[in-house]
């Protein structure tokens, strides 16, 4: 079985529900000013609790730690479980770390009503900390649903696009259908587990434990694909995707490109409880061709993007490619190096999204066209833009490095071919970057642009410091994060070994307790 | 002891990164250049530390850092590997680039990027050094790619200039090309011996089949020749002359470029299995070496002539690979970092002195102007000439020796005729700079200054190691130089040739013959009859045209590779806009049809079902014995076919509770 370590505290539920709670106590304030520096409390409280629960966080291990568990619809079956191990811990981390610099970000900017806006921006946070902590699948349903609701007004009210309510309805609707699929394939997988024990069950530890017939996995396997894929988004089901990154706010963007529900799910639900579909010949040809596509093909439409904005929803696109074909490598590199790379990203395709959005400040567009030679004017931005696009086009030294350096590495043991291919993006994603990088920051500053534009402030220089520190530390000492996230990527690794959920469940052993890497 | 000397030759660069990064600008630039060449000089004094403590064990020693990234059967340790080859590239990396540092404080005083300028420097040196010293691949690939990140930003320093972008980025892009294929060497290696350690790699290097070795070396060769601009990956390093004239001594012609001849020589076990890469390398190595000297007759430009210069000479070195004569590749990569070190920063003070000034149509008669510049741009281009006893002559001889007494007689043709061409540009370079009439243009002519001793004492210590540098390697094939790289640098299986000491000498002769012969060419076409180029260019103008534009190689790169992609791109831009979002779309749209379809279903047939409501009991009795059925594919077409119910349920009341449905596309 399982192992679960619990803890003293419910420390999940409190990350949880503390930035809720401060929702509403904020609702409550009456002047801006002090509404933005509760925010940022509130923010701050929540990322410190999450790092302790990083340093609590034991390493090495594949248990589920800071284990909750109360009945909620016991007839069902679904109870309020939650608990973190290896692969959903530094979610939960980056999902703090990125609020926080949302707040710092939104210090000023929002002109309009900022107390509904930051309201929305911590109840998203509740909801993907709901995410990344529930292993109960209906908890994780519902979470996964509701963050529809602040993710949708944010995009309606605070988009800067002329399009931004039909962006934010195409949003909706488009991953709202992909999630009832996910949601059927939620209770096939629980009448399959009432076939064998004859109660329901919706808790991931539980689901584990019985087989289920190849035939059943593959049918369930596609449903939950499409939920995720839609949120993803995996190519080609991306098209909400450059709509509401573009017509939202950067806020929106941000959290979009850096919190990588979609292949979250995968490592989380799919592999584990659906191993034989999973490795299935079928199922991995057609993931890894999707993936793929998406590298080659995000990456050459990102090359002649005029649009900053547009072009980073391209290179997030080809980013999540390498995600998707370093899970379906089915080995252990790939797995720990999307793993860490849908970390990465949190910083680094994040990260330009809010320099995207001091350019926009500043210039109220991000076209290239419109905007040259600006290292002149802020130097800054330009060298944060080098240390952030750097580590998106994975120089080694840069955190972008080891996962995509995992990543090809596990792709190219499984299929060499495809490994080979995959790396054509590497060089495409420096020719994307790269190009922009020489129009847009080098080269003689463009008369139309106005005449003062300031550098950087000290609010928007510190969101860079801190994503340029989390950058190098895991380019240059990833240590402390891979021994968090090894012992259970090893324990998916093993889950599936052909015919691990086939077989008879007596024998199962998911996952061996303790791991050494 | 040891371990902390080889540890802190990067740390020291590195600490100087740091702090003229994140301070440089609340000190004085005195201070920011002082920091940047005393760390590196520092480096070089813990590189001579190293090299006496190898010089009295030559066994290869691995320094562990930290262990760098693991998991499963993989750990990366950020590691150093010092054996005699690291030492040799130390000692020239360091020691060089002390001196360039030393020569660019001087040159760059008073830029305002000056501290940014040394941020860049320091940082390659760092990069370089993981380059030569990592004991793992995968830490030469941080140096591989951190030089070509430092190669871009130096290139692209003078960032408002157009062309100074377009070549940086140019440069990086090329590179990667490279890397690509570096990478996927790597891959293969780690697929085939589970390590990325170069000990084991190479120790258990005859467990590889020659397909499997020849898959492995032609992969690390594309990098090496994106790294080392050789034919067809080459066009970047022209270009890159864009950047200070600085970094094209260090990074362009002494350190960087070689790097690729590096790995060639570090991985040399490999190729050596490889008969078809060897071919390759030689074949490719020869073929530029000729092709870049034919487009460095016509240039007028003093620093891309010795661009071209730069990609001929590797090109010299990659041939000695190809011979299987890596400690002569060696040889020539340090001899090449003496004089061509020296003549790129010779070139440099020319054109501080002429403020700016870098077309060799406008210069002509400097040396008495400036007199210690012009000595050492004579010295190094006797030394890269070929003329003995100059450091250039030992090692291009040693290469040219080998291929023809190995039997390679196709190669040693390409490298005399090239070598012939080499004499004859430096030479032509030399009398169009420094004598003859003067043709620098008046205003300039004031103020023509010899360079302060900040930039004259590196080039003359420069100078004196283009003079003595190639004793090294003397005699030819049992140098010290030779013996100290014998256990690395020999090639697997080589056969002992006795050569007669008559064909050795006959071959010296040979090439004292085609330097002369270069030289005196160049004397009677620029000295003698300074007309007749001209009337030769006009002559055959086709000839002539095609040179000087480099033969189209990069209007062709562009039509046929940058352009396509981009064509792509828009092709795809529009699909993404046009097909799959107008699929999208209309899928959005059919379900508003639908769901007018549902309200009329709703209206006509449920009301009017509700009749025989009877007969729906039955029904409902039927369906929950067939729900109870225990299938599951049954199970989710029931939910399915509910939920889609559902979903069309609310996208009515979107479509009824506002005008969503018509603006929202």
């Amino acid at each position: 079985m399982q192992e679960e370590l619990s803890f003293s505290f419910p420390i999940l539920s409190f990350l949880t529900f503390f930035p809720l709670f401060g929702a509403l106590v904020i609702w409550g304030l009456n002047d801006q000013k002090l509404v933005r520096k509760a925010t940022l409390g509130i923010a701050g409280v929540e990322m410190t609790v999450a790092a302790l629960m990083l340093v609590f966080f034991v390493p090495d291990t594949a248990a589920m730690q800071f284990s909750e568990r109360h009945e909620w619809i016991p007839f069902l079956g679904v109870s309020y479980h939650l608990a973190v191990d290896g692969i959903s811990v530094l979610f939960l981390g980056l999902t703090a770390f990125l609020t926080v610099l949302l707040v710092l970000y939104s210090w000023d900017s929002v002109t309009l009503n900022p107390k509904a806006f930051f309201m929305s921006i911590l109840a998203l946070e509740t909801t993907f900390m709901g995410i990344f902590s529930s292993i109960d699948l209906i908890v994780f349903f519902v979470f996964w649903e509701l963050m529809l609701i602040p993710s949708y007004f944010l995009i309606k009210l605070w988009g800067p696009g002329e399009d931004c309510h039909g962006a934010a309805l195409k949003y909706v609707l488009y991953t709202l259908l992909g999630s009832v699929f996910m949601l059927v394939g939620f209770c096939l997988l629980s009448l399959n587990y009432f076939e064998a024990k004859q109660v329901y069950s919706f808790d991931f530890i539980d689901l584990l434990s019985v087989p289920i017939a190849l035939s059943d996995q593959l049918l369930i396997f596609w449903l939950i694909f499409l939920g995720l894929a839609f949120k993803a988004p995996v190519f080609p089901f991306h098209s909400w995707f450059p709509h509401a990154l573009v017509q939202g706010p950067i806020q929106m963007s941000v959290m979009f490109a850096g919190i990588k529900m979609g292949t979250y799910g995968f490592l989380r639900f799919s592999m584990p409880l659906l191993p034989d579909a999973s490795s299935n010949e079928t199922v991995v040809a057609i993931l890894m061709t999707l993936g793929l596509a998406a590298v080659v093909y995000g990456a050459i439409v990102a090359i002649i993007q005029p649009d900053f904005r547009r072009l980073l929803v391209f290179s997030s696109i080809s980013h999540l490619g390498f995600v998707v074909i370093g899970l379906f490598a089915l080995n252990f590199q790939g797995i720990q190096g999307s793993l860490l790379t849908m970390i990465n990203l949190g910083f680094s395709t994040a990260g330009l999204f809010f320099l995207a959005g001091f350019m926009y400040e500043r210039l109220g567009h991000t076209d290239v066209r419109e905007c040259t030679g600006l290292a002149k004017k802020m130097p800054l931005l330009a060298t944060f833009m080098l240390i952030i696009g750097m580590a998106s086009i994975g120089l080694p030294g840069t955190n972008g490095f080891i996962g995509e350096f995992l990543i090809l590495l596990g792709v190219f043991q499984a299929w060499w071919v495809y490994g080979a291919i995959a790396v054509t993006g590497v060089i495409f994603a420096a020719a994307y970057f790269l190009w922009f990088y020489e129009r847009a920051i080098f080269g003689p500053l463009k008369d139309s642009l106005p005449a003062v534009i300031p550098d950087l402030n000290t609010r928007e220089w510190a969101i860079g410091v801190a994503l340029s520190v989390m950058i190098f530390w895991i380019g240059l000492y990833p240590s402390p994060f891979l021994r968090m996230i090894n012992g259970s990527v090893q324990a998916v690794v093993e889950r599936l070994e052909p015919g691990t959920a086939i077989a008879q469940y007596e024998e199962l052993t998911y996952p061996p307790t303790v791991m050494k890497n | 002891m040891f371990d902390l000397l080889v540890l802190l030759i990067p740390v020291f660069p590195l600490i100087a990164v740091l702090a003229n990064g994140f301070f440089g600008s609340r000190y004085s630039h005195e201070w920011a250049g002082r920091l940047a060449f005393g760390s590196v000089g520092l480096s070089f004094l813990c590189a001579l530390g190293v090299f006496a403590s190898v010089l009295t064990n030559p066994e290869p020693r691995v320094v562990i850092a930290y262990s760098w990234f693991f998991g499963g059967n993989l750990s990366v340790d950020l590691a150093f590997l010092i054996d005699p080859l690291t030492t040799i590239m130390l000692l020239v990396v360091t020691g060089v680039g002390f001196l360039i540092h030393v020569y660019s404080v001087g040159y760059m005083h008073g830029e305002e990027g000056f501290t940014r300028f040394f941020t860049y420097m320091n940082l390659f040196m760092v990069s370089m050094l993981l380059l030569v010293m990592g004991s793992n691949y995968v830490v030469m690939f941080i140096g591989w790619e951190g030089v070509g990140l430092c190669s871009y930003l130096l290139i692209g320093y003078y960032y408002e200039k157009v062309s100074a972008g377009k070549a940086a980025t140019k440069a990086f892009v090329v590179n990667r090309i490279g890397d690509a294929g570096f990478l996927i060497a790597v891959f293969l290696i780690f697929s085939h011996f589970g390590s990325f350690d170069y000990t084991t790699v190479l120790s258990q290097a005859s467990s590889l089949s020659t397909e499997m070795a020849t898959a492995i070396t032609i992969c690390l060769l594309i990098g090496a020749f994106g790294k080392s601009a050789q034919l067809p990956l080459y066009t970047w390093l022209p270009d890159a002359m864009e950047g200070p004239t600085p970094v094209s001594a260090l990074i362009h012609a002494a350190t960087m470029v070689t790097a690729g001849v590096y790995m060639v020589v570090r991985n040399h076990v490999l190729f050596d299995m490889a008969p078809i890469a060897l071919t390759t390398v030689g074949i490719i190595g020869g073929l530029t070496a000729l092709f870049a000297a034919t487009i460095g007759l016509v240039q007028n430009d003093i620093k891309r002539v010795l661009a071209y210069s730069t990609v001929s000479q590797l090109g010299f070195m990659f041939l000695a690979c190809g011979v299987g004569a890596y400690t002569a590749a060696i040889f020539h990569l340090v001899t090449h970092a003496f004089f061509k070190a020296l003549l790129f920063l010779s070139a440099g003070a020319v054109i501080h002195s002429l403020g700016g000034e870098q077309d060799i149509r406008k210069m002509g008669g400097l040396y008495k102007k400036i007199p210690i510049t012009h000595a050492v741009f004579l010295i190094g281009t006797l030394a890269i000439a070929g003329i003995p006893p100059l450091a250039g002559f030992w090692s291009k001889d040693e290469i040219m020796a080998h291929a023809f007494v190995h039997g390679y007689y196709h190669l040693y043709i390409l490298a005399a005729i090239a070598a012939l061409m080499t004499s004859f540009y430096m030479f032509r370079l030399t009398y169009l700079t420094f004598y003859g009439q003067s043709r620098v243009e008046p205003h300039v002519a004031k103020h023509i200054h010899e360079s302060p001793p900040m930039m004259t004492v590196p080039l003359m210590i420069l100078a004196g190691l283009a003079v003595v540098g190639g004793f090294l390697g003397v005699p030819p094939e049992h140098g010290w130089f030779h013996g100290f790289l014998h256990d690395v640098a020999t090639p697997l299986g080589a056969e002992v040739h006795t050569v007669e000491m008559g064909t050795l000498l006959g071959l010296m002769g040979v090439a004292v013959a085609i330097a002369l012969g270069g030289w005196g060419l160049a004397h009677y076409m620029y000295s003698i009859r300074p007309q007749m180029a001209n009337q030769w260019a006009e002559k055959s103008p086709q000839v002539y045209t095609t040179l000087l534009n480099k033969y189209y190689v990069d209007e062709f790169y562009d039509r046929f590779i940058v352009e396509p992609f981009k064509k792509l791109g828009m092709l795809w831009d529009w699909f993404d806009r046009h097909v799959l979002d107008r699929f999208v779309n209309g899928i959005g749209k059919g379900t508003d049809i639908s769901a007018e379809a549902i309200t009329w279903t709703e209206k006509h047939v449920i009301y009017a079902g509700l009749n025989v409501v009877g007969y729906s009991n039955h029904l409902l009795a039927w369906s929950w014995r067939k729900l109870q059925s225990g299938m599951v594919h049954h199970y989710a077409a029931i939910i399915v076919i509910g939920l889609a119910i559902m979903i069309h349920l609310v996208v009515l009341w979107f479509a009824g509770s506002s005008s969503a449905g018509s603006s929202m596309y």
